[in-house]
């Protein structure tokens, strides 16, 4: 471990950058970078008598500063992280202020995305509090003159039992900020007994201001003088201005003038798309000055994409053999045996994200500095687009964290907060980019549109014997080569490299797709189209053979194992297989569970209701779900109910998680009902919630009851694992209830009335 | 000019009258926990009462609104927490939060018209405020808390 220096002596700092600063998880090492002071703001915590680390401060007063530095978008993590700050500091939550971290390296990793905010820093959060209550407990001891070892920490306050003295934080912050900072060797972590908030939870610091329309999000920032915009991009990706009207927007009351942004040069990655950009004095005239922008546009070679055409080619190729991702035993010479064969081609669509609070960003640029405000998931991916685009250090950018109207994925790619600087440059004066839900639907980072194939040998109680499956689909490497067409190994990963089964002969393919669109990351990714290829055929070979669907699941995933996928170069969500194991027994027990907890086989249905399972393992969570369906004469869908069991390992905030899971489901049923973004002559056919729909409080699940498995694993994903099982369980209640196999996904493509 | 009330206070307006009352609101007035979520009333995001009735601010022009008493989410909760607001909190709705201006104000709606909603009728009073994070059922279990209150 490198050395540590104590932050609160500033003078010592000064001028340091490197390899300092606290050093804390294996692969998030945070970075001091004050080298200009007026470069970076400064936060409470910073500024604290007591500053050990970037994440806490402790004032004389005895207020504690935590940095929250993941950003927002409805999943607790700006309260639950400074919760587990603050119990190992043993501070009361009550004396505890979270303050939002701009985007800065030096809190290590700040993407909040891939469900694994608490699993890397949940140590780091840990260290920070525990480091800080080692140097008030010194401090305390030095003062009355006894051994550390013979105080503890009560609430706030360090006290020595044999001479029941008692010394308050505030009281010991300026001792202790003389102390050297401790290593993390020497540090003493609270036993989990002894814990107030791990696991207890909290409810989320914001829940007020969010129900009393206080709360500020991106879409609420402001600056005086700014000026507000709306763009106009090229309808079809790639495309570019020929020409536009210059003049006639300005006939619309509150224009002030219109802004041409630069096509982007591919790769894509987070540039601004272009278009004409009208600038007002209002929202609502700006979009009105839009109408009248009348472009003409060349554009490009995507123009010959169309949806029909491409989902035609991505089952022709997932017909043909292709790029081999794992292999075991010998599948070819297995088919070859003359068992009985079943193949299955399976389809899932591009989808959006439409978080409800549209793109919108506010940036200044001013003596070539710029400062941002954006609901973003990625600061430092906005300052480093920002550089980029304008040409300055990534140190002069400022990027604000506002909370966010949902993310979902979408808002971890900067492209609308670049657009904000690129105009406030152009026209020096602050600009808010606003996009409308138009924009949002059409110029989205789609989740890839994908086609799977497999196919199985069966023996004689239809368990397989040789499995094959394919999966073909545009890459999100895509955005960065435009020649990609592979999917790479972390998406692979996203339950395809990892099938669980227990099959001696086992081969797993991917096949190639050319991206026409910008393809993106949306909540649990590729585990959506490949869990729902794996479980719905899984189901299917169940009633082939005749048997209970749950029984045969527990089958096919086989006894308590642990699966060995190091030589396939299986990512495992970047964390390691010794921390992070696959486990088939904790598979197993999810499913076990939610077979108990839904009454599987045991409970007498009403007419139209079928009952499916499904069960998945994504960012490192292990999830099965059961879903119960009614199916209406006139083929409408409803959910009455849904059991999800998860085992997450180490759980802060129970309450929240079993949120995101509710939350999840409704994710899921959005995309199983309604969820199609098509293309036609290159240009996306949806436009707002009519005609991409997402689930209502009519049609979403009436009751999810989620179950969590105590664990004293370490702690994994649960913002995004359980929108993948969900899926499918959903489709094969539908099987069970009417007989109709969804193959394809959304369920409007499936006629499921009685007698259609 | 156009004379209304925004949250007890009186206002004159100049501009022009077809702009949606969501962005006098929001962009004139200021009063931002008013959400914009697709402009065409299909999401409910921008869920204000006008004389007491639930209306979606971003297709209620300001030519519709001369002479209305308009609240919005900021006077809600003004003299201490809404019995809604109070069972939002109870039952830890919110996840983003963005919709939630407008699923309290619609709710509150509901209330004063079906003062003890059944589970169809909350479907039925609800349904066009859509939530992206999923807090339907949380939603449904605070209307029913809130039912027990006057409101």
């Amino acid at each position: 471990m490198s050395a540590i220096y104590n932050l609160s002596r500033r003078g010592f700092l000064k001028g340091i950058v490197g390899s300092g600063a606290f050093v804390l998880g294996a692969h998030y090492v945070p970075r001091i970078l004050w080298a200009d002071e007026t470069v970076l703001n400064r936060t409470e915590a910073d500024l604290a008598t007591l500053h050990p680390n970037v994440f806490v401060g402790i004032d004389s007063d005895g207020t504690v500063h935590i940095v929250a530095h993941r950003s927002e978008m409805g999943t607790v993590i700006r309260t639950s992280l400074p919760m587990v700050v603050a119990d190992e500091l043993d501070a009361d939550w009550k004396r505890v202020k979270v303050e939002q971290a701009i985007g800065d390296s030096r809190y290590g990793d700040q993407n909040t995305d891939g469900s694994h905010s608490i699993r890397s820093f949940y140590d780091t959060m840990r260290v920070a509090g525990a480091t800080a209550r080692f140097m008030l407990i010194q401090a305390a001891a030095q003062q009355w003159g006894v051994s550390p070892a013979d105080c503890k920490t009560d609430l706030h306050a360090v006290v020595h039992p044999a001479s029941k003295r008692r010394l308050g934080y505030g009281e010991l912050a300026s001792a202790a900020s003389k102390l050297p900072v401790p290593k993390k060797e020497d540090l003493q972590f609270k036993h989990k007994d002894a814990w107030r908030y791990i696991g207890k939870g909290m409810d989320s610091l914001d829940l007020t201001d969010l129900c009393t329309g206080k709360a500020v999000y991106g879409m609420d920032a402001k600056l005086d003088g700014m000026v507000y915009a709306s763009i106009e991009h090229p309808p079809v990706f790639g495309g570019k201005v020929k020409s536009y009207d210059e003049k006639a927007p300005l006939q619309v009351a509150g224009v002030q003038k219109t802004v041409p942004i630069d096509p982007f040069k591919p790769p894509c990655a987070f540039q601004p798309l272009g278009g004409i950009a009208v600038i007002a004095d209002n929202t609502w005239s700006a979009f009105q000055g839009r109408k009248k922008l009348n472009i003409a546009w060349e554009n490009g070679p995507n123009e010959t994409y169309n949806s029909a055409a491409y989902e035609k080619e991505l089952h022709e190729t997932a017909r043909q053999p292709c790029k081999v991702i794992r292999s075991e035993g010998d599948v070819d010479s297995t088919f070859a045996k003359g068992e009985p064969v079943f193949e299955g081609d399976y389809y899932v669509p591009l989808l959006a994200h439409a978080s409800m609070e549209p793109m919108v960003a506010l940036a200044e640029f001013k003596d070539g500095k710029v400062r941002a405000w954006a609901p973003t998931q990625n600061p430092q991916a906005a300052q480093a687009i920002i550089s980029q685009e304008l040409g300055i250090p990534k140190e002069n950018v400022i990027c604000h964290v506002t909370l966010l109207g949902g993310g979902f994925g979408r808002k971890s790619k900067p492209d609308y907060v670049a657009e904000a600087a690129v105009l406030s440059k152009k026209l020096a004066k602050p600009v808010k980019v606003v996009w409308s839900r138009e924009d949002d639907i059409k110029f989205d980072y789609y989740n890839a549109v994908a086609a799977m194939y497999l196919k199985a040998s069966l023996d004689a109680k239809g368990k397989p014997t040789a499995w094959l499956q394919r999966s073909v689909f545009p890459p999100i490497p895509s955005i960065y080569d435009v020649n990609a067409v592979y999917g790479d190994p972390g998406h692979l990963a996203q339950g395809w490299t990892d099938m669980p089964y227990d099959i001696p002969n086992l081969r797993i393919e991917n096949g190639p797709a050319k991206a026409h669109v910008r393809i993106g990351w949306l909540r649990s990714v590729a585990n959506i189209y490949h869990a729902f290829a794996v479980q719905t055929f899984t189901d299917e070979l169940a009633h082939r053979a005749g048997r209970d669907p749950a029984e045969y699941l527990l089958d096919v995933i086989g006894p308590p194992r642990t699966i060995d996928l190091k030589s396939t170069g299986y990512p495992n969500y970047g964390a390691s297989f010794e921390t992070y194991p696959w486990e088939t027994g904790r598979l197993r027990r999810v499913t076990e569970l939610v077979i108990e907890k839904s009454g599987w086989g045991k409970r007498k249905l009403g007419k139209g209701h079928g009952l499916g399972i499904a069960a998945h393992r994504s960012f490192l969570t292990y999830v099965a779900a059961v879903v119960e369906v009614e199916v209406t004469d006139d083929g409408d869908v409803k959910i009455p109910r849904v059991e999800m069991v998860v085992d997450a390992g180490l759980v802060v905030n129970p309450e929240i998680t079993r949120a995101q899971f509710e939350g999840a489901a409704v994710f899921g049923t959005s995309v199983a009902r309604s969820g199609e973004i098509t293309a036609k002559d290159g240009a996306i056919v949806q436009s707002n919630f009519n005609d991409y729909p997402v689930a209502r409080i009519d049609e979403a699940p009436y009751q999810t009851n989620v179950h969590i498995i105590d664990s004293d694993a370490p702690p994994a994903g649960v913002g995004e694992p359980g929108v993948p099982p969900f899926i499918p369980a959903l489709c094969n209640a539908i099987f069970a209830a009417t007989g109709k196999r969804i193959r394809q996904l959304p369920l409007t493509r499936t006629n499921l009335a009685r007698a259609g | 000019m156009i004379q209304l009330k925004v949250n007890g206070v009186d206002r004159s307006f100049g501009g022009n009258q077809n702009m949606p009352l969501l962005w006098y609101l929001r962009d004139v007035l200021g009063l931002t926990g008013t959400k914009f979520g697709c402009g065409v009333a299909l999401c409910g995001a921008c869920t204000v009462h006008r004389n007491g009735e639930a209306v979606r601010a971003c297709v209620t022009p300001m030519s519709s609104v001369s002479g209305a008493d308009i609240t919005t989410i900021e006077a809600v909760g003004e003299k201490g927490l809404h019995p809604v607001q109070a069972a939002w909190i109870q039952h830890n709705v919110p996840q983003c939060g963005y919709c939630q201006s407008g699923q309290i104000m619609q709710a509150i709606a509901l209330l004063r018209a079906t003062p003890k909603p059944t589970d169809e009728e909350i479907d039925e009073g609800m349904a066009g405020n859509i939530c992206r994070c999923g807090t339907y059922q949380r939603i449904r279990a605070a209307i029913k808390t809130a039912a027990k209150e006057p409101v």
